[in-house]
């Protein structure tokens, strides 16, 4: 077992675990706060990576992510748009968005399908140059995702992101405090898209390559990681949930790479990706119902007992 | 002052689902008026109360509050200056945020600068919602930081009763917002709720099922059947009123619609 937890694995996985973690804090923003299923998630997340890659081959990696947040923030406002100014169920505005980036995809690398970014300067490059040493991606990642993870915290804070949360837990009450839910779900969504265009972005840096299919589950993956997440930690404060989908995000990547060393084919890996988030889903409705099982079991043979020993009586 | 000028509504007007739900309506309160509504299921009372909130907006006439028209004005606008509570708890509450995220929600409709909304609960806010909440003493003060959730029926709806009134409306509505609670509890509700409207003069429309409560409560009783205002007494002519008198009248307009349980379980409770 020794060979299968190496450091470089470990290593890897908090890299990928952190970049991965900002789209699961956007469905953690758009799907557990919200309550809107937003299936745009896949297409966003590419967008944000081709943009991101364009801008860098330029010359301006810094930019680049900066240029990731905001198309994220453009395709969060367009799904948004879709489902309060024009009356389209949230599912669909998400599908019909998703289907509509893939040209757009497309046409950001240049009506190519994939882009490689192995000349030109990134944030990586950059940081090898000012840290040295092999653990320098991570220092890069870990701080953006931290800060994002930070901010996000305290916007769900201020009564802005208070009215966002409250929109997911009774409209009703939103309406009634003079807020406007079609704001709030807008907010919403572009701060979720944004995340999700980043993370994109990072990752075109970080892979140094960008691929039309790139994006393909990555809602399913985000959602493992939310809930792996959420089952770790439970609820609690902001912050703490934050950390959680985190933290989330990091074991799933690593359950991942265990798995690719266990020589699963790479073929494989969607079918374990979707073994995995059924797990993830299933385990604290299956814990539950085992604790109920182990009461049922205890409490009916101690009836038993009581049972025969009046019998014998 | 509320007017309601001539409002008519119809729902799904043109199907076999057709309801006039509301038939040409019209009523003016005074500031300070706290009247009580009575009728049977179907009446109208709560799409009335539904088309002053502008939940939907009215086919015909015109919703005006304090001299201002604000028939087509967007509900989430409106809120601002209107309070509502249903019958149900759960209606006016977010159940996964504290006690104190939810007042703070509510009071928002105070502020107008638009910067607020990137502050956060400050140390003056969580006293004066402690304050507040001490005045239920239900010793919720000390449970700010509790998601609403875990509140009984009774505590959601006071609470609620709280953040409707924290900044003083021009009107309260309030649907039934004692039906679903226990009695003892109902008492106390009912006693909170007389105890802040009168204490800032707010004007009122209550719906009720109980007769007795209907007379007592407030300083005008209103009769809707089938959509329309069928009786509306005040002054001397409403003290001199008993439960037996209202129910008469209640069979005069209502006829054969009578045999509704709530009002005539109300009469025998009393």
């Amino acid at each position: 077992m020794g060979s299968i937890f190496t450091v470089s694995i470990l290593q890897s996985a908090l890299e990928l675990g952190c970049i991965y973690a900002l789209v699961a804090l956007a469905l953690f923003i758009s799907f557990t706060i919200l309550n809107i299923a937003d299936l745009s998630t896949d297409g966003c997340f590419t967008l944000g990576c081709a943009v991101c890659a364009m801008v860098t081959l330029a010359g301006h990696p810094v930019l680049g992510l900066l240029a990731a947040t905001a198309a994220g923030i453009c395709s969060g406002f367009v799904t948004a748009f879709l489902q309060t100014r024009m009356g389209v169920e949230s599912i669909l505005a998400g599908i019909i968005v998703n289907t509509g980036l893939y040209t757009i995809n497309i046409a950001v690398m240049g009506f190519a399908s994939n882009v490689n970014l192995f000349s030109c300067n990134t944030i990586f490059t950059i940081a090898r140059e000012k840290l040295g040493g092999t653990w320098y991606k991570l220092a890069v990642i870990l701080i953006i995702v931290l800060v994002i993870g930070a901010l996000v915290a305290l916007f769900l804070n201020t009564k802005l992101g208070l009215s966002i949360r409250a929109t997911g837990d009774n409209v009703d009450m939103v309406r009634a405090s003079s807020i406007n839910p079609a704001f709030t779900i807008t907010v919403g969504l572009c701060v979720a898209n944004a995340l999700t265009g980043l993370s994109g972005g990072i990752l075109a840096q970080y892979q140094r390559s960008c691929d039309i299919n790139l994006g393909t589950g990555m809602v399913t993956i985000a959602l493992a990681s939310l809930i792996i997440g959420e089952t770790l930690i439970g609820k609690g404060s902001m912050f703490k949930r934050i950390i959680g989908v985190i933290l989330g995000s990091c074991l799933y990547r690593f359950i991942v790479a265990v798995a690719l060393r266990l020589n699963v084919p790479a073929e494989s890996l969607k079918l374990v990706s979707a073994v995995i988030v059924a797990i993830a889903i299933a385990f604290p409705y299956l814990k539950k119902k085992a604790v109920f099982e182990k009461n049922k079991r205890k409490i009916m043979a101690e009836r038993r007992k009581t049972a025969s020993g009046r019998e014998e009586k | 002052m509320l007017v309601l000028d001539h409002i008519s509504k119809t729902f799904n007007p043109g199907t076999v689902n057709e309801k006039s739900a509301l038939r040409d309506v019209s009523l003016s309160l005074e500031d300070g008026d706290f009247a009580t509504i009575v009728g049977s299921n179907g009446a109208g009372k709560s799409t009335m109360f539904n088309a002053i909130t502008g939940a939907f907006y009215v086919d015909q006439g015109s919703v005006i509050l304090d001299g201002e028209d604000i028939t087509f004005e967007k509900e989430y606008v409106r809120s601002k200056v209107i309070g509502h509570l249903f019958q149900d708890p759960l209606k006016g509450t977010a159940p996964h945020m504290t006690i104190e995220e939810n007042m703070a929600l509510a009071y928002l409709r105070a502020s107008t600068a638009n910067h607020a909304y990137f502050s956060r609960i400050s140390a003056s806010d969580k006293k004066k919602f402690r304050e507040q909440l001490a005045c239920l003493d239900m010793g919720l003060e000390d449970r700010m930081k509790q998601p609403v959730g875990l509140l009984s029926g009774g505590q959601r709806q006071a609470l609620t009763l709280l953040m409707a009134t924290m900044v003083t409306p021009k009107i309260l509505l309030l649907d039934e917002h004692t039906a679903a609670l226990d009695p003892a509890t109902a008492e106390k509700v009912l006693k909170l709720t007389r105890q802040i409207v009168a204490e800032r003069k707010i004007t009122c429309l209550m719906v009720t099922h109980n007769m007795h409560q209907a007379l007592e409560l407030g300083n005008r009783t209103l009769m809707m059947h089938a959509g329309h205002i069928v009786f509306d007494v005040q002054g001397e002519q409403r003290n001199k009123m008993t439960v037996e008198d209202l129910l008469e009248q209640f069979s005069l307009h209502a006829g054969s619609d009578l045999d509704n349980d709530r009002i005539l379980l109300s009469k025998d409770e009393n």
